[in-house]
């Protein structure tokens, strides 16, 4: 029988861990976007990633559409739904405090997969690969052209989010009420808007990871909160609201966490994670790359 | 003369009154419970057990009830909790006052009523499939009123295993989803594999929302492994067997656990799941068994039957809710709506054919199956056969 040899199986760890970190890494971004406007952990971050696959679902294996119009249909239903969750759930809780937002984003979250067992069930669901699911052999570790779609799309969302802070006046406004909102509402921006805007663009990340990771894993109505976790550890270890940071954190926790099942103990990997990402607050509670300034006037 | 006519009509009113409901009046019906994990996480499990026995209940009194009585099932949906669970059971026995109860659905939920049916000296007939619901861990004995119908782990173990050392087969690795079903199945694959001879030469474990097991099966493959013995249920068990394939690994055959044996997990791995093995019972395997299989008559009816009339394929969990079922109408069919009656008479039922196997109870055994109640299968064309 074909043996395999310990470097070729290194490779094979390490890329699957970079994939399963992309997903860390999507919906670390979205925690962030939604934390920088508003200082709110939106624990339902999980279940704008369940809705991306499973409206995918619907796109393209109910109605047949083509992949691409599936997908930017989906990334924009996810998204007014990621609107609508702010303008009924937060929007009306002016001066509410933001434990009590937390809250709040629990109950959309088991509200949402309720729904989502309403209409889809329990089942999982499953999405053609984007180009076919023939593995390609990779210095001896053998990778799933969907594998290359999920880093690749990963790398373009986290292009995209760059520009969009640095270069356009939406993203430069919502970066300015990250940075101290009452200092943005004197300078006449509409703080309650970007607090929307948040709360949109991370429904639509969170979309697009769920969009790539189907046909990798399947989707079904309860996923979320175990991918919130791994997204949410991810940001901590990053350091809260550092875009950056969040990027990396998720590709190196899935990196540990990949390298550690494989060379040390499949059972515990995800203790491995935790252990990394404890020990880091430990060290630098503001997480990785995290200002320590920033952290003790944030109220979490 | 309008008195007298108003006496007429209120001494007829009186007679009417009094005589309808005696001539309507039937035999006092039998009241049987039932709870099941209807909602909740393992709707899966307790929908098609539901299903199954509002069917049959209709069956039994279309067909005039049991001995002129007829039965009245009153079914409960306790949401996959345990605490729910222990609440309905109590509801059955004191305000239902039920003779007898099946299910409930799952192992957690079973294990949380038992001391109840004990206390109350009922019979139970659980669903569910550890080995601890009709034994005591501690005294190693069958527990006074508990039955089960499904198989246990050990018995899908033992299967494949038979089936592996027919093959030849002397290194194994498993590869288990950390929840109680994968524990107690690596439970049995471990503890069953030295009695066959075989190693495992690797005991790898995932988490049950896990997105992919390259990794699990990348290690196995470094091992030297002749076959690889998969045990979870849910899209994870669909995972596993992608990876396989993509990782070219399909020279190592693939047995997964008897939770593998739906269609859908067939249609979700898009292809990849040609050459997997598993146990099923012969319940989901009514059309392909031979003729003379001792259990295809009973299978057939009702894989028919249901098909008819909820427009959906059965399930081996329908299944075990039909045995439970069928076994307690047996019993209040001999022995009437008595409780230690009906106990003693399960305790001792022999060679009772139903969808999950042919059921030999004594007062060792209140499971009554065997491994062979199981056949092997594998996935050819996108169906199941059975292999050559």
């Amino acid at each position: 029988m074909e043996q395999i040899t310990l470097s070729n199986q290194i490779v094979q760890y390490v890329f699957t861990g970079i994939t399963v970190g992309s997903i860390y890494a999507l919906v670390a971004l979205g925690f962030n976007i939604i934390y920088n406007a508003t200082e709110v952990i939106n624990l339902a971050q999980g279940e704008f990633v369940m809705l991306g696959g499973l409206i995918m679902v619907f796109f393209i294996t109910t109605l047949n559409l083509p992949l691409v119009v599936g997908f930017i249909l989906t990334v924009l239903v996810v998204t007014a739904i990621g609107a609508l969750f702010e303008r009924l759930a937060i929007y009306p809780l002016e001066g509410a405090s933001v434990l009590t937002l937390i809250i709040i984003t629990i109950a959309a979250s088991i509200f949402i997969q309720g729904l989502a067992m309403g209409i889809w069930g329990k089942d999982p669901y499953d999405l053609p690969a984007f180009s076919g699911r023939t593995p390609i052999s990779f210095l001896g570790a053998m990778i799933q052209p969907q594998y290359l779609w999920i880093l690749g799309i990963t790398i373009v969302v986290v292009i995209l989010l760059n520009l969009f802070f640095g270069r356009t006046m939406v993203g430069k406004a919502m970066a300015a009420c990250a940075d101290n909102p009452e200092a943005a509402s004197l300078v006449g921006i509409n703080v309650r808007m970007m607090v929307l805007f948040s709360f949109a663009l991370s429904a639509a990340i969170g979309s697009i990871a769920g969009i790539v990771i189907t046909p990798v894993s399947l989707m079904e109505f309860d996923r979320g909160p175990m991918l919130a976790i791994k997204g949410f550890a991810a940001a901590v270890l990053g350091g809260l609201g550092s875009f950056g940071g969040a990027v990396f954190a998720g590709f190196l926790l899935g990196v540990i966490e990949s390298l550690f099942a494989g060379l040390v103990h499949s059972g515990f990997k995800d203790a491995a994670g935790l252990i990394v990402l404890l020990i880091v607050l430990f060290i630098r509670p503001s997480g990785l790359f995290g200002s320590t300034e920033v952290t003790k006037i944030k109220k979490f | 003369m309008t008195r007298k006519l108003f006496a007429m009509s209120l001494a007829a009113l009186l007679i009417m009154a009094f005589t309808i409901p005696v001539m309507a009046a039937e035999k006092e019906p039998y009241k049987i419970g039932a709870v099941f994990s209807v909602t909740g996480r393992a709707s899966f499990i307790g929908d098609p057990e539901k299903k199954t026995t509002e069917m049959l209940t209709d069956q039994v009194n279309a067909a005039g009830g049991i001995n002129g009585h007829p039965l009245e099932v009153i079914i409960y949906d306790d949401k996959s909790d345990d605490t729910d669970a222990r609440l309905l059971v109590n509801r059955l026995i004191k305000k239902d006052k039920v003779v007898a109860i099946i299910g409930p659905s799952l192992s957690g939920t079973s294990l949380a009523v038992v001391d109840l049916v004990k206390k109350y000296k009922i019979p139970l007939l659980s669903c569910a499939a550890s080995w601890k619901i009709v034994t005591n861990p501690n005294t190693k004995k069958e527990r006074h009123w508990v039955f089960k119908t499904t198989q246990r782990d050990s018995h899908a173990v033992g299967r494949i295993y038979d089936f592996l050392k027919s093959k030849g087969t002397k290194k194994i690795a498993i590869l288990t989803v950390t929840t109680g079903f994968g524990a107690s199945g690596r439970e049995q694959l471990i503890r069953l594999a030295p009695k066959y001879g075989f190693t495992i030469v690797s005991d790898e474990k995932f988490g049950p929302k896990d997105t992919d097991m390259t990794v699990q099966l990348t290690r196995i493959r470094g091992t030297g492994a002749q076959a690889i013995v998969g045990w979870s249920i849910g899209p994870t068990q669909v995972t596993m067997v992608r990876n396989w394939r993509d990782l070219g690994m399909t020279n190592i055959p693939f047995y997964q656990s008897h939770g593998f044996g739906s269609k859908k997990n067939i249609e979700l791995a898009a292809g990849a799941a040609e050459g997997v093995f598993c146990p099923m019972a012969a319940v989901s395997l009514a059309r392909l068994v031979p003729d003379d299989h001792i259990q295809k008559k009973v299978t057939m009816k009702y894989n028919q039957d249901y098909e008819k009339r909820y427009g959906e394929p059965v399930s081996a969990f329908g299944g075990n809710s039909w045995d439970a079922f069928s076994l307690l109408v047996d019993a209040l069919k001999a022995v009437g709506p008595n409780k230690k009656k009906i106990r003693d008479y399960l305790e001792n039922r022999k060679d009772f054919i139903a969808q999950s196997g042919v059921y030999n109870f004594s007062p060792s055994d209140h499971n009554g199956l065997t491994k062979d109640s199981f056949e092997i299968v594998v996935v050819k064309g996108g169906d199941w056969a059975i292999p050559q």
